[in-house]
């Protein structure tokens, strides 16, 4: 059915397929349907019913994984465009943004390096603020001007940035662990 | 509670009718069931008054079996059939387990888990626990037994949160070879939550800290309006109580210049030293006196601050999974509105000290640390088995603790579904063949968060075969990895571009089939056939009771979503099966339960849309009123 379909992850909830999104709605829509949905809920019945809610319940975390995600939402709204932000265009990465790359990269590794948590800590936040800024402007590229092509490449900017989040997170793992 | 009113398929159709159910904390050190009477959350004492069970199992040359405390008494003098905290071995092979040169046991390396010799025979750590279970189930039973007059409809178990697929599929198994029906398997540190939210009517973020005796878990959830969802979680499965013990005994060993210490004075000294540890909890100093086989008198006195010293590293050591599971929820120290305390490792006030400071707060430690996870499995058991009144229903999200992955080239894996990943969940994958003509192929399942397949732990090894032959790269296979509610894997696989579908199912490889359960099961009543086929007869009964009661329901409930014919077919292969459970043919019972779940799939799936759409349109409502 429509409703729980792969194309529909903002219909299932009700809310409207936009970037700006209000998290508390998705948060309640979430809730009330997995209240329904829910293994949990279908403990004594049948197998057939047991195994509809898993599969129900699986797509329900699936809708709102991505759509929490403001990365994984950028790249579903882009697909229900058709465009698929990793081969649609083949425009390379501006030179100065990779220049930028490789800063962040040499920060990360050298912060790591010499045991500095407190570097890595104010790196982390500087990264959530560049992360931020870029949010604000895919926002606008899926929302309000409806250019596609440009919030691929910021939906790739963001994606490389989530990537140096990771290499934050794994660096300061090592470092407390 | 929002207004919503959504229908409860799962629901005993009988409202007035009381599942009985327990709540089951199977710890490393000690054990408990719990359930709920007249709507509170008890935890069922032996004939003696004990609530706790040591988790404590020993064999003997006459086939008997002793668990706890009777076990307990012997474990200096029969230390190699007395087996303690068996829970460290669960999913475990030999070389997984830390300290192992200092178990008293005769290990038997065996493929995915470990095994035992003892003088009553070579045991599995599944078989062990389900010893320990089984002395719960019964107690139980008989503590219920003058309640409604029914048996005992199923269990919640809870688990480490840590815990990987081996060590749960381990835990699951020793509940079925126990006889139990597992509701579900729960996390420890969920279950405290529950108990410790409901009793508080807390609202918030809540971090539940829970040192056990062998494990270590750290979970943050959040707390609001009938839901427990647990952000992160993280922690460590070989870290505890018994290595705070196992510190002290090295301190003891090298004060009293011990050098080779007998399986016997090593588990006497060990528990030595885990009184002194308790001790030191409330007292600055504790003596330590013991009399080896040897002739030799141990005879010392440590202080509070020797010990906070030797151990401190093990405390630090449940820090780092504390910081990590905050950052995998993206929140701060700040944000934690409370720290629950879970486990008796969490008596120790140097324990205590350092969460504090970690979280500058002092932790919460109203509910007994020993007993609030089974008190919030019981609570949980209640519900899933129908038990609840309208409006006392809650929901509980939780999520996977290791990242779920496949080797790829040169032996590095690729994760599939990353950790605190909410459960059930499942992502496919799509692999292709790399030769011209390849009509098989290899996949290595493994879970963990480390690059290197190496430093994971592997789950599963499976091939596809009967992939038709084509050019190297046409073949499209698609993978799907799928985790339960209980945080079981299983994988399926499907080859489709070529019109041809092969489907497998793959369970891991140190999971029981159902046939050795069964072999084990009649290994246990010694070849007691009848007992054996009564208990399956049984069993299908119960599932066929089940399957009508269920079906019936939701036929009184939804009719109307099916065609009069869809109806009447339903309604006759659940005549016949109502016909077949009064005989004693438990095959042809499972094959009619088969024809039943097939009949219903396409209302099953309706119900489910009606109910999703409700539980929609009851939200609109309930936000237009607030």
């Amino acid at each position: 059915m429509a409703l729980m379909g792969k194309d529909g992850f903002y219909e299932m909830f009700g809310l409207p397929a936009r970037f700006a999104l209000d998290v508390d709605a998705l948060e309640r829509a979430y809730r009330d349907i997995q209240s329904a949905v829910h293994p949990d809920r279908f403990v004594n019945a049948s197998d057939a019913e047991r195994r509809t809610s898993m599969q129900r319940s699986t797509q329900v975390n699936e809708a709102y994984e991505t759509l929490r995600n403001p990365v994984r939402r950028a790249a579903y709204l882009l697909r229900r465009q058709g465009i698929d932000p990793r081969f649609e265009t083949n425009t390379a990465m501006p030179a100065e943004f990779l220049t930028e790359q490789l800063e962040w990269r040499e920060a990360i590794e050298e912060a790591a390096e010499s045991s500095d948590v407190r570097e890595l800590d104010r790196l982390s936040s500087r990264l959530a603020a560049e992360l931020k800024r870029l949010y604000a402007e895919i926002a606008h590229q899926l929302d309000e001007s409806a250019e596609y092509a440009a919030a691929a490449d910021t939906l790739r900017k963001l994606m490389f940035l989530e990537k140096l989040g990771q290499e934050i997170g794994d660096a300061l793992e090592v470092l407390e662990g | 509670m929002s207004l919503l009113q959504i229908s409860e398929p799962g629901e005993s159709t009988a409202p007035h009718e009381h599942r009985l159910a327990v709540g089951i904390d199977l710890g490393t050190t000690n054990s408990l069931v719990a359930t709920v009477r007249n709507g509170i959350a008890v935890v069922l004492n032996d004939h003696d008054g004990h609530s706790l069970l040591p988790s404590i199992v020993r064999y003997t040359k006459c086939g008997a079996v002793q668990v706890g405390y009777a076990a307990e008494a012997e474990q200096a003098r029969d230390p190699r059939n007395t087996i303690v905290s068996v829970k460290r071995f669960m999913g475990r092979g030999l070389k997984d387990v830390t300290y192992i040169e200092n178990c008293p046991y005769d290990f038997v390396d065996a493929p995915g888990m470990l095994k035992i010799r003892t003088v009553a025979g070579v045991k599995s750590p599944v078989e062990i626990s389900a010893e320990i279970l089984k002395v719960l189930r019964e107690r139980a039973e008989e503590s219920l037994a003058g309640k409604s007059g029914g048996e005992l409809s199923g269990a919640v178990v809870t688990v480490p949160a840590y815990f990987d697929d081996a060590q749960r599929q381990a835990t699951k198994d020793a509940a079925k070879l126990a006889g139990l029906n597992v509701l579900r398997l729960l996390n420890e540190p969920t279950a405290a939550a529950i108990a410790y939210g409901l009793d508080n009517a807390a609202e918030g973020v809540y971090a539940v800290y829970d040192l056990g005796g062998g494990t270590f878990d750290l979970s943050i959830l959040k707390l609001s309006r009938g839901v427990f969802e647990v952000l992160a979680t993280s922690g460590d499965a070989a870290l505890g109580g018994d290595d705070f013990d196992h510190r002290l005994y090295c301190w003891i060993a090298e004060k009293a210049r011990l050098s080779l210490v007998s399986p016997g004075d090593t588990r006497l000294l060990l528990t030595k030293a885990r009184e002194a540890k308790e001790f030191l909890s409330l007292h600055t100093e504790a003596r330590i006196n013991a009399s080896l086989a040897t002739g030799e008198v141990i005879d010392l006195t440590v202080r509070q601050s020797e010990f906070w010293e030797m151990t401190r590293t093990l405390v630090a050591k449940t820090l780092a999974p504390t910081r990590k599971a905050l950052r995998d929820a993206g929140l701060r120290v700040e944000d934690v509105k409370g720290v629950v305390m879970v486990g008796g490792a969490t008596r120790m006030p140097h324990v205590q000290q350092a969460v504090g400071e970690l979280f500058r707060q002092a932790p919460l430690n109203n509910l007994d640390p020993d007993k609030v996870v089974a008190l919030g499995a019981a609570i949980q058991a209640n519900v899933l088995a129908g038990n609840r009144a309208s409006g006392e229903e809650w929901l509980l999200l939780d999520v996977i603790p290791l990242s779920l992955g496949i080797e790829t080239i040169g032996g590095l894996v690729e994760k599939i579904i990353p950790r605190n990943s909410t459960i059930p969940v499942a992502r496919a994958q799509e692999f292709t063949t790399f030769k011209d003509g390849q009509t098989a192929m290899g996949i290595h399942v493994v879970q963990g968060d480390r690059e290197l397949v190496s430093d994971c732990r592997s789950l599963a090894r499976f091939e596809l075969r009967g992939i038709p032959p084509m050019a190297a790269g046409a073949a499209r296979i698609r993978v799907t990895f799928q985790v339960d509610a209980d945080g079981l894997m299983s994988v399926s696989a499907r080859e489709s571009t070529s019109g041809v579908e092969a489907s497998v199912t793959v369970k891991p490889t140190y999971g029981l089939s159902d046939e050795q359960i069964t072999q084990m099961l009649k290994d246990s009543y010694e070849h007691a056939r009848d007992d054996v086929h009564a208990r399956a007869l049984r069993e299908q009964q119960v599932e066929a009771e089940r399957m009508i009661e269920a079906t019936e329901s939701a036929l009184r409930e939804d009719a109307d979503l099916l065609s009069s014919e869809e109806q009447e077919s339903i309604r006759a292969e659940i005549a016949a099966l109502r016909r077949l459970a009064a005989g004693n043919d438990h095959r042809a019972i499972k094959m009619q339960v088969d024809r039943v779940n097939k009949a219903t799939e396409p209302f099953a799936s309706r119900r489910m849309d009606r109910s999703v759409q409700r539980a929609l349109s009851g939200r609109t409502v309930a936000s237009l009123d607030s």
